[in-house]
């Protein structure tokens, strides 16, 4: 079972030192106890770019796709047996990033 | 056997297997929704057969046996459209018929899973009524004042998520056990007060069946957590309210309010057991939650054999502490009814109807309001909460009591 771990950022910026070491031994934690299956930093919401190609040419917006105070700002995809592994290792990521965290898992 | 016979069997065997049902469907087919509906399913074939079948020997058994029927009848619908795997699943039941005991603890793990922390108090709520309880939905909506398709949604993405999130179907593990308990007691203690004070017209006003389930998980989760003193103070609040359940409703099934209740006819077996637990909670020397409190409350209005030597003052203090941990409304109204005793009706009025926002729907907000007008002498006024009261009680015997005591108004 995988879950999509999405870090929500409130305009706080890039992470500082110490929660990208923090985020650094986490992610090792994950790869040695097998919960790892993919992770990243987004860019900001600024630097997203919308495309809809269902009418009859490709149209791009500059930004994202809804305007909001909070964002996606990186996400980790993780491989736990169940919910309640998924929201213990969310609450270890959530604390190591120092941010908020949603859980949803794949289909 | 009578048609009313084949009925009682049938409420009966609803309030004692239902649960033993829907959990032993859950762990077989591991799906909240199949076992539901199969559950469903299977005590609606019993009321079409039974009147003329006969009730079975053994009513769990056939119950189980019909549900399991139906609930591999779904899936085999479902397998020919997608899963090939899940078929060849459902063929074997390798799980060997449970014990006593065993079925204690799958109720429990389906208490947990209905009260899982990644759902919203309120469904946690609603699913356990439902799933364990075996509540409708239409009670389940009237016991939370909301509308039938809101709470049956509620319980529909409730169970969605249970599945696409794949919420466990266990008891947590120790470490984890504390934190979720605390979810469950509230749970417990909703059931409890469904069944305490009955909703719907064709319902008894005491639902004794569901205040016996609330009571029993408690004693089970307590056995689980001794050490756990809102559990203790819980069942505490609960069997210090269940003694007074003979003396709350006449013989000719109206309530009857504490300060006229027979006290005689508590039952002092379990009014020993709760201040029994009381003094324990009290020798820990931890300071108490909210049950604790609750418990208290109660030990102190259990404590006299005349109403006129209850020690008020230790009641409202008692809510004053109360308040300070959950500053709701209700809590509030509650505070009220004894400050009118402490301090008379028209200082516990000017308090009740600053809640008029928030309670406005609740009939005992009207009720109290009502009582303490007619003490005022305002009879107007009280005639016309008691109406409001009437209007949104639930309860029969609550509606017979409010009937009266509008229509004594001079």
């Amino acid at each position: 079972m995988q879950y999509l771990v999405s870090v929500i950022d409130d305009n706080t910026g890039s992470a500082t030192s110490a929660e990208t070491a923090a985020i650094d031994a986490f992610n090792d934690r994950l790869q040695a106890d097998g919960h790892w299956v993919f992770a990243g930093g987004l860019g900001s919401p600024s630097t997203a770019t919308v495309i809809d190609n269902r009418g009859e040419e490709a149209m791009f917006t500059d930004g994202p796709f809804v305007e909001s105070k909070e964002y996606l700002a990186g996400f980790w995809i993780m491989e736990a047996p169940d919910l309640d592994v998924a929201l213990k290792l969310a609450a270890e990521g959530s604390k190591a990033c120092n941010r908020k965290i949603e859980v949803r898992p794949f289909l | 056997m009578s048609a009313i016979e084949v009925r009682e069997a049938i409420t009966r065997a609803h309030h004692e297997e239902w649960a033993r049902v829907v959990a032993g469907l859950t762990r077989r087919f591991g799906d909240l929704d199949i076992a539901e509906e199969a559950a469903a399913e299977a005590f609606a074939t019993a009321v079409g057969r039974w009147p003329a079948d006969g009730v079975p020997p053994n009513p769990g058994a056939w119950l189980t046996t019909t549900a399991n029927r139906k609930a591999i009848d779904r899936i085999r619908r479902e397998s020919r459209r997608a899963d090939k795997q899940r078929e060849a699943q459902m063929l074997y039941d390798d799980n060997p018929p449970a014990s006593l005991g065993a079925i204690d603890d799958e109720r429990l793990r389906l208490i947990f899973t209905c009260c899982h922390p990644a759902l919203a108090m309120e469904t946690r709520v609603a699913l356990t009524l439902r799933m364990v309880g075996g509540l409708t939905v239409p009670e389940i909506a009237r016991a939370f004042l909301v509308q039938e398709t809101t709470m049956g949604q509620r319980i529909t993405r409730a169970k969605a998520k249970i599945k696409a999130a794949r919420i466990p179907y266990r008891v947590p593990s120790a470490e984890d056990l504390p934190a979720r308990v605390s979810g469950v007691l509230g749970v417990l203690f909703l059931v409890f007060n469904e069944g305490y004070l009955a909703t719907g017209p064709d319902t008894d006003p005491v639902r004794h069946d569901l205040t016996a389930e609330a009571i029993r998980l408690t004693r089970l989760i307590r056995a689980l957590m001794p050490e756990d003193g809102e559990v203790v103070g819980l069942l505490a609040l609960m069997l210090l309210t269940d003694a007074r359940r003979t003396a709350r409703v006449s013989a000719s099934g109206e309530l009857v309010p504490l300060d006229e209740q027979d006290r005689g006819a508590w039952d002092a077996t379990l009014v020993a057991e709760g201040h029994q637990l009381v003094r324990e909670r009290l020798a820990a020397g931890v300071a108490p939650g909210r049950y604790q409190i609750l418990a208290a409350i109660n030990a102190v209005h259990t404590a006299t054999r005349d109403i006129r030597d209850t020690d008020w003052s230790q009641v409202v203090a008692l809510y004053d502490q109360l308040v300070r941990l959950d500053p709701s409304p209700i809590v509030a109204l509650n505070r009220a009814v004894a400050v009118a005793e402490l301090d008379g009706p028209e200082v516990a009025l000017a308090a009740v109807d600053r809640l008029d926002e928030s309670l406005a729907g609740y009939h005992a907000y009207h009720a109290t309001r009502a009582d303490l007008l007619r003490r005022l002498g305002r009879s107007e006024e009280s005639r016309a909460a008691y109406d409001k009261a009437i209007e949104l009680a639930g309860n029969i015997a609550e509606t017979a009591y409010l009937t009266r005591r509008r229509d004594q108004l001079g």
